[in-house]
């Protein structure tokens, strides 16, 4: 299967791959995805004081496209508030990376990765 | 070295440059192009003398007799062929059939089929390294099993099966034994006789000859007998009516001709690659063979990368030509139903990479293959949040995963 421009760009040259401490406040951390399915995604934001998402961070388990995904998604999310942040729909990344349709579901767990950290990071605030 | 580098020789491998040269011989107006069928003329002789002098070459090979070889168009038709002709011509006899979760789906699909038309199907479970209990094999036999079939050596993990030890137990039994011999033929030996086989699916593309061309052993002391699924001509006594491809057969014959031959000595330095291949990977950490690791045929190396997916692997080394048991390239999501069977967890399964070698390959692509995989697993694990985890000392069984 031939995988497009920007998947490959994704996947030999990740973007933002790493980890956040995982206890700190300021931070809020998404995994989702599963071993048995063949793909698990761990992003992390970094929130500044203003709500807004300053950094990001992930490492993914998974085929290119999945790779490609999270990679993705870590550049979009930096700068935006947590709000523009949920409003990031799985077709935009689908289409972006020019994922055929088996491997839509990359793109859909990339959406449950932001969503799943927004979640993290909310339920840190309130404690 | 050219790169890609071909490590695939399960899927097909190469024609032999000495087959090409013969096939030639049998195409243009110059050679002997004329229909094996055609007795009137001695265009159509020729061909029929080239026809059946690779009909000896192949049933040479496996100790049988010249009569008892079926032209086909591969292994696929062959098991086709032979499943649904034993079945459909022995029905009153019983409509119980044994075969093996792990065989090839040219097989299991032609099980299903029966299991639709009022066959039963008893699918056996294989031990955790590819092989067949026979006591298992055993208690699955019925008053009414006709027919047993099993694969010789597995396409994935490279088990080679006890056949005689089946045969042995089938024969006692009067119940027919078919092989799948598509991996097998021309690099384990095989003899019909001590082996008590009554049909053998044989295929020429896995063993450098072309593609298109196979052939059905089918027994005939004792008789075993076929419903043919294929009607038109007559050809090849009524089991398979076409015309036959005379530059294939020629290509069948005179690569199992050279791998007779050549076995020996090619098995021991295919051999002594796949273990070169081996040694450069085995003392990474979490890395693990799948199927048994002696009882294999000499081309293959399965293995399991832990918390490194297979498809992105494959990515990363993109200059070796192999496949793998993860199914993210499929919409179903499902690992390979192979390593599956063999009790493997589905994350190791869609860590596994197959590796093939063959007749062509050489030392100096076995050690790029080992650096280019060494580096690239290592740099997805820094991609891995699973790595991580183990690493940290997590048990990842341990954690409730969001399936999706």
């Amino acid at each position: 299967m031939a995988y497009s421009e920007k998947v490959l760009d994704h996947y030999e040259h990740p973007r933002n791959v790493g980890t956040f401490d995982i206890k700190d406040r300021q931070i809020g951390t998404g995994m989702v995805g599963a071993p048995a399915c063949g793909d698990v995604m761990r992003l992390q934001i970094k929130v500044n004081e203003q709500g807004v998402i300053e950094d990001a961070r992930f490492k993914t388990y998974g085929c290119g496209s999945a790779i490609a995904s999270s990679s993705l998604l870590t550049e979009w999310v930096k700068g935006k508030t947590l709000d523009q942040a949920l409003q990031i729909k799985n077709v935009e990344i689908a289409e972006e990376l020019a994922l055929p349709p088996v491997k839509i579901h990359c793109s859909v767990l990339a959406e449950d990765a932001i969503k799943a950290a927004i979640k993290d990071y909310a339920s840190k605030q309130n404690t | 070295m050219k790169l890609p580098i071909y490590m695939d020789y399960s899927a097909t491998t190469p024609v032999d440059p000495r087959v090409a040269t013969r096939m030639f011989a049998y195409l243009t107006a110059d050679g002997d192009f004329g229909n094996p069928a055609s007795r009137s003329h001695s265009f159509g002789w020729r061909a029929e003398e080239a026809v059946e002098l690779a009909r000896h070459q192949v049933a040479d090979l496996i100790h049988a007799d010249a009569k008892e070889i079926v032209w086909t168009s591969g292994a696929t038709e062959s098991n086709n062929l032979a499943i649904k002709g034993i079945a459909h011509f022995y029905r009153k006899q019983g409509r119980h059939i044994v075969t093996c979760k792990t065989e090839h789906k040219a097989v299991l699909d032609t099980c299903r089929y029966l299991e639709r038309d009022g066959f039963e199907v008893t699918y056996l479970d294989p031990e955790t390294d590819g092989l067949i209990d026979l006591d298992r094999l055993k208690n699955a036999l019925k008053e009414d099993t006709i027919l047993v079939s099993i694969m010789h050596v597995n396409n994935e993990i490279g088990v080679i099966q006890n056949i005689e030890a089946i045969g042995n137990l089938t024969r006692s039994r009067h119940i027919f034994l078919h092989v799948d011999a598509a991996q097998s033929i021309g690099k384990v030996p095989i003899d019909v006789e001590r082996m008590n086989i009554d049909l053998l699916s044989m295929s020429a593309h896995k063993i450098y000859g072309p593609k298109g061309i196979g052939a059905l052993y089918v027994r005939r002391k004792p008789r075993v007998r076929l419903e043919a699924q294929m009607h038109g001509g007559g050809h090849e006594r009524g089991m398979r009516s076409g015309t036959l491809p005379t530059h294939q057969i020629v290509g069948m014959g005179e690569s199992l001709r050279i791998a007779q031959l050549e076995m020996n000595e090619d098995n021991a330095r295919i051999l002594a690659l796949r273990q070169k291949l081996w040694n450069g990977l085995n003392d990474m950490e979490q890395v693990f063979l799948n199927g048994h690791s002696t009882q294999r045929v000499a081309g293959n190396l399965n293995v399991s990368f832990a918390f490194v997916e297979g498809e992105a692997l494959i990515m990363a080394l993109k200059d070796l030509a192999i496949s793998s048991g993860s199914a993210c390239t499929s919409a179903s999501l499902e690992p390979s139903y192979v390593l599956r069977a063999l009790g493997r967890e589905d994350e190791l399964a869609h860590s596994s990479l197959r590796f093939t070698l063959g007749r062509f390959s050489t030392e100096e692509e076995v050690d790029y293959a080992v650096n280019r995989i060494r580096t690239q697993v290592e740099r997805l694990r820094e991609l891995s949040p699973l790595w991580d985890m183990y690493k940290d000392g997590i048990d990842l069984k341990s954690v409730q995963w969001v399936a999706h």
